[in-house]
């Protein structure tokens, strides 16, 4: 048997091509994902394993602006404490916080999380073990930085050069004075770290004689656990001890979720393009299977078992699929080392990834391996059971056994009902609250989309007709074209299926995506009346002193900082926003349910409806508040607003939450000018603030363009994602064609004989590739409208005013890309059919 | 069977043939042949399969090509009607000579004057039988004539199964309508390469007769290219092939004396002996 089905592969292996590339392509993606993901993962753990070489035990104390006012500080006497346990070698306080640098251009270097500022531990003179410098010296007070060597040569700075950079709004341009090297897994990761000395970094990071965490090296000897519980017993209890082997494990757990996150996304849409190719693979081994009806029925003639042909089949899927999997997997490594240097490339200057050597795991090499044969060999498991079922008298029978076709109505009735239950569950789902909802919406979309797809055959006749008008203006061709069309319903169905499951997910992503950045812009945008938001491109907080600064800018009339503070209210802990009561009415317009902003300011607060429901409160109620000085007080509810963007939870006036604020710094400040928004007021902002690298001055015009930005980013990587599912499909039409003009050679042969011209043949071959295609488009665009519009009611639960937006100019565009996808798919065939010998096709009997 | 028309003629020698036929030039010609030479492969493959071949194909005429496998018969057939390319010599349909032409004028040519009729029947499955039967005129897009077309489709009795599709019409049936597509556009020249090969006896006559009719009665000139004596005898000339060349021909044949004819030409197997064949396998 193994011998029958190797050679039956060897002599198909033109019929077997397309097969074998999708499987292939298919691979491909899993293997890249996987090799990439591996490999990226791996440098990211050696590079935190080295990071953490020094530290042996680590002491954190609280984020300043997030710890209570119980919480111990970390500050040189406790340092001094530590560094006399026994068993501790060396004691090093550690300062640091954001810190973004800008390059020569002005532009931000590396991405917002990962640019980070530290102290430079220069003790006695001595250098600091940390961070080996590789040029210049030690910094010594607040003009001078230094910067790691990546950084300083991504942003082309030199030593002696004066660097721009900001830490909290607004700009600063210390001096550099030293290059360092480091093993840093943030940094290796594409972020940047300037260090300044402890005074500096102190002052800078508003933690004035305190330090944000206390590294403890071991003395040779003593372990890091037994130091740590020695460490731990002069500590105040608050305070936790780490080793810095754990510190290094959860560092590393925290990029491999990055990763992992990033695999999972990348192996959903390799599983969407191994699902679409399984309809290719089943429609080629059914073909071969109805061209070897003869020679299966004669295997079963000369005593084969049924089993024996099915298995003969399926080793021969196995085959296919093996040789298809290892192209694949050699393919996805390519791509896995391929993708590094391309990563990196993308963005200004951004993302860099760690350096390491390329990571094939056996895992990976094994699951590219089962994924292609395991694929293959499932899509051909139907069609090996339909071979057994050949009699063997049918190798005796002189006719041609033109398999006769099986009955649509038991796959219809069983459609119609799965389609009809997805359908309804899909309605159902949309109906019910974004969290009740999700899950029955998937799965019902799924079993809906699988319901359409059983459906396909029973579809294309009467989509196929009702293209009849427009296939008969090519005459005779379009006739025949309409005809081979819906020869073979099922085959049909299947190369067009491949097309529809591509084009629905794309449909369903845009119809809510674009429906999403409407809502979104809405939310963003509505309650806004200020010209400007100020705010740090990180989303960390701005500098107290940004507010006061924007106020003194020539044309400005109005200004707030939206300050986020911790406070205990109604005996909960939770987060305060703090806005100024005096200005508020120029720079916001939250929607009242309830009462107003006439009483908001002193005690009087404003509440978002979410939260004052959750906990029960209405306008007048009076609750207890501890701010985070520890001062108590009470809180009168003035107004019940509806949450934006901007505003949320619980509202304080900024003068009553202030004082009680060790350092106020905003989220945002919102900005009022005279003359409403103008290129002057926006540049006299940004100078305001030095023009610096770290500050976002946006319009309501820039904040809905970067939402656009940003949901047209997406929507573009999913269309990345989903075009190899797409590519597959074409695969599948290019396949079907060239099985269908391998099969009607004959006939062709006749046409060419009787008179149609080589032009005629090709324009034949195109139209029936057209018509599927748009078939599958037209199904695909249809249903990813319906899963669309039931996503966005489903959203609009949770997000009031959230509307169906139905972007009609890309829907057109997809249509134009079905009908692409025909014609590009017909390329080829329509070039054999037209170069077909016509004596041969004749005597082919 | 019915008894064919014609009785059996002396035997003209093959070098008189040619003279015969230019002989007949005076009458019209539908399609002829002037040294026609057809060379396969090349080297030590090379197959000459028809070595200076000159024919002449007189108007409303049934003219039977028979000769042994592998005697150059369906590649005459092949090259007069246009479907393969000529080594050296000329071709003719009516006026046009082949060789100077085109692929899309050679198919167009194909389309408007000349009709094929098939062993293998070649009608499309998707079509019904009228459908099918103007299939040459739908790809030129021109109308049928509608009175030829009905007296076409009287002639070979197809009137009750126009709306059938092949699968659901006999094989004799199937070779009607395939009779009835090569009448349809009314060609010059009608080829059919053993037309009855893929029929039981009755059918077959039934088709031949058909065809006999078609000359007779509607004026058509057909070249049936045939193994069978019976299906040879219906013809009005007969030429017989050997190796390439022209080797003898009947007026008004019987099926004994075609029998007789090629039952002397395969006994002188040596003449064949380096031939290969060359597709021409009945």
């Amino acid at each position: 048997m193994f011998r029958t089905a190797l050679r039956n592969v060897l002599a198909h292996k033109a019929r077997l091509l397309m097969t074998v590339l999708a499987v292939t392509l298919g691979v491909a993606f899993v293997a890249g994902t996987l090799v990439f993901t591996s490999t990226v993962s791996a440098a990211y753990q050696n590079s935190s394993h080295k990071s953490f070489d020094e530290v042996d035990v680590a002491i954190r104390g609280g984020d300043p602006r997030t710890r209570t006012r119980t919480t111990p500080k970390l500050t040189r006497e406790l340092m001094d404490r530590v560094a006399r346990v026994p068993g501790v070698q060396s004691v090093t306080g550690v300062v640091s916080g954001f810190t973004a640098v800008a390059g020569k251009n002005g532009d931000l270097v590396g991405q917002g999380w990962t640019t980070q500022g530290a102290n430079y531990v220069a003790t006695g003179g001595a250098r600091d073990a940390r961070y080996p410098l590789k040029d210049g010296r030690a910094p010594h007070g607040p003009g001078e930085v230094v910067l790691d060597a990546k950084t300083a040569e991504r942003a082309g700075y030199r030593v002696g050069e004066s660097v721009r950079l900001s830490v909290d709004g607004p700009v600063r341009t210390p001096r550099l004075v030293g290059i360092f090297t480091t093993d840093s897994g943030e940094v290796a990761a594409g972020g940047t770290l300037a260090l300044f000395d402890t005074p500096t970094a102190q002052q800078l990071f508003g933690m004035p004689g305190e330090f944000s965490e206390i590294d403890v090296k071991a003395a040779p000897g003593t372990s890091q656990t037994a130091l740590a519980a020695a460490v731990g017993k002069v500590l105040p209890k608050e305070l936790r001890t780490t080793t810095g082997r754990s510190l290094a494990d959860s560092q590393a757990v925290m990029a491999e979720s990055r990763t992992t996150s990033l695999q999972t996304t990348l192996l959903t849409f390799a599983g969407i393009a191994l699902f679409v190719a399984i309809f290719l693979i089943a429609n080629t081994f059914t073909m071969l299977v109805a061209q070897r009806t003869k020679e299966l029925a004669l295997l079963r003639a000369v005593g084969a078992t049924r089993r024996q042909v099915t298995r003969s089949v399926l080793i021969e899927a196995f085959l296919v699929g093996l040789a298809a999997a290892v192209a694949g997997l050699v393919g996805g490594i390519g791509i896995g080392a391929a993708m590094r240097p391309l990563t990196s490339s993308f963005g200004n200057g951004g993302q860099t990834l760690p350096e390491g050597p390329l990571a094939i795991t056996p895992a990976a090499v094994i699951t590219s391996l089962v994924v292609g044969i395991g694929i293959t060999m499932l899509a051909a498991w139907l069609p090996g059971r339909r071979a057994a079922k050949i009699p063997p008298v049918a190798a005796m029978s002189s006719v041609h056994a033109v398999a006769t076709p099986r009955s649509l109505v038991v796959r219809n009735a069983f459609g119609a009902l799965i389609t009809a239950a997805g359908g309804i569950g899909v309605l159902g789902a949309s109906g019910s609250t974004l969290d009740d909802g999700q899950m029955p919406m998937a799965l019902s979309g799924a079993v809906l989309m699988t319901g359409v797809l059983v459906l396909t055959p029973l579809l294309s006749r009467p989509f196929i007709a009702a293209a009849a008008p427009l296939l008969r203006a090519f005459g005779v061709c379009g006739k025949l074209a309409r005809e081979n069309a819906l020869r073979n319903p099922r085959r049909t169905a299947a190369t067009a299926s491949a097309l529809t499951i591509g084009l629905t997910l794309i449909t369903a992503l845009t119809v809510v995506g674009v429906s999403s950045e409407r809502s979104i812009d809405q939310k963003a945008t509505a309650a806004l009346s200020a010209d400007y938001v100020v705010r740090m491109a990180t989303y960390d907080p701005l500098s107290g002193t940004v507010e006061k600064r924007l106020g003194k800018v020539d044309g400005v009339s109005a200004v707030s900082p939206l300050r986020a503070a911790p406070a205990r209210i109604a005996g909960r802990d939770t987060f305060v926003s703090g806005i100024d009561a005096s200005t508020i009415r120029s720079l916001l317009r939250p929607q009242f349910t309830t009462g107003s902003l006439a009483g908001f300011g002193g005690r009087g607060i404003i509440v978002a409806k979410d939260t004052a429901q959750e906990r029960g409160w209405h306008t007048g109620t009076t609750v207890p508040v501890t701010y985070p000085d520890g001062t108590q007080g009470e809180l009168t509810v003035s107004g019940i607003f509806q949450r934006n963007d901007l505003l949320r939870g619980i509202v304080l006036d900024t003068r009553t939450l202030d004082p009680h604020v060790q350092t106020a710094t905003a989220e945002q400040v919102l900005v009022k000018t005279e003359g409403g928004p103008s290129d002057t007021v926006k540049r006299n902002i940004a100078k305001a603030l030095g023009d610096s690298p770290a500050v976002l001055v946006q319009s309501k015009q820039d904040v809905s363009d970067s939402i656009a930005r940003s949901m047209t980013m997406m929507l573009n990587i999913l269309y990345g994602l989903l075009a190899m599912a797409v590519l597959v499909a074409v695969l599948g039409v290019i396949n079907t064609l060239a099985m269908s003009v391998a099969e009607r050679a004959p006939e062709i042969g006749m046409l060419r004989a009787i008179g149609l011209d080589r032009d005629g043949a090709k324009r034949m071959v195109r139209l029936e590739s057209l018509a599927i295609s748009l078939f599958g488009g037209v199904l695909g665009i249809g249903l990813g409208v319906f899963l669309g519009w039931a996503g966005t009611r489903l959203l609009a639960s949770d997000m009031p005013g959230f509307e169906l937006v139905v972007p009609w100019g890309r829907l057109a565009l997809f249509l134009t890309l079905s009908a692409m996808v025909g014609m590009l798919a017909a390329l080829w065939p329509a070039r054999r059919a037209a170069r077909l010998n016509l004596l041969n096709a004749i005597k082919a009997e | 069977m019915s008894q064919p028309p014609g009785a059996h003629r002396p035997v003209p020698a093959p070098q008189s043939l040619t003279t015969q036929a230019v002989a007949r030039r005076s009458t019209p010609v539908a399609a002829s042949a002037t040294d026609l030479t057809k060379v396969y492969g090349q080297g030590e493959t090379r197959v000459t399969a028809l070595d200076s071949v000159s024919v002449e194909f007189g108007r409303g005429r049934f003219t039977a090509i028979m000769g042994p496998s592998g005697s150059g018969k369906s590649t005459l057939m092949h090259c007069m009607a246009g479907l393969d390319t000529i080594s050296s010599g000329t071709a003719r349909i009516g006026d046009v000579e082949l060789s100077s032409l085109r692929d899309k004028q050679l198919t167009r040519l194909r389309r408007d004057k000349v009709g094929f009729i098939f062993q293998a029947f070649n009608l499309l499955p998707t079509l019904t039988a009228a459908e099918n039967i103007t299939l040459p005129m739908d790809i030129a897009g021109r109308k049928p004539d509608r009175e030829w077309l009905n007296r076409v489709i009287d002639t070979v009795g197809l009137s009750q199964r126009l709306s059938h599709r092949p699968s659901q019409l006999s094989g004799g049936q199937q070779q009607r309508v395939a009779v009835a597509r090569a009448l349809a556009s009314r060609p010059e020249i009608i080829f059919a390469d053993e037309p009855t090969g893929n029929l039981d006896s009755q059918s077959g006559a039934e088709v031949l007769g058909f065809l006999r009719s078609s000359v007779l009665e509607l004026g058509q000139t057909v070249v049936m290219v045939t193994h069978d004596p019976v299906a040879a005898s219906y013809a009005n000339d007969v030429i017989f092939l050997a190796d390439g060349r022209i080797v003898d021909s009947l007026h008004q044949p019987t099926a004994d004396a075609v029998l007789d004819r090629m039952r002397d030409l395969s006994a002188a197997p040596d003449r064949r002996a380096d031939l290969a064949p060359d597709g021409c396998s009945s």
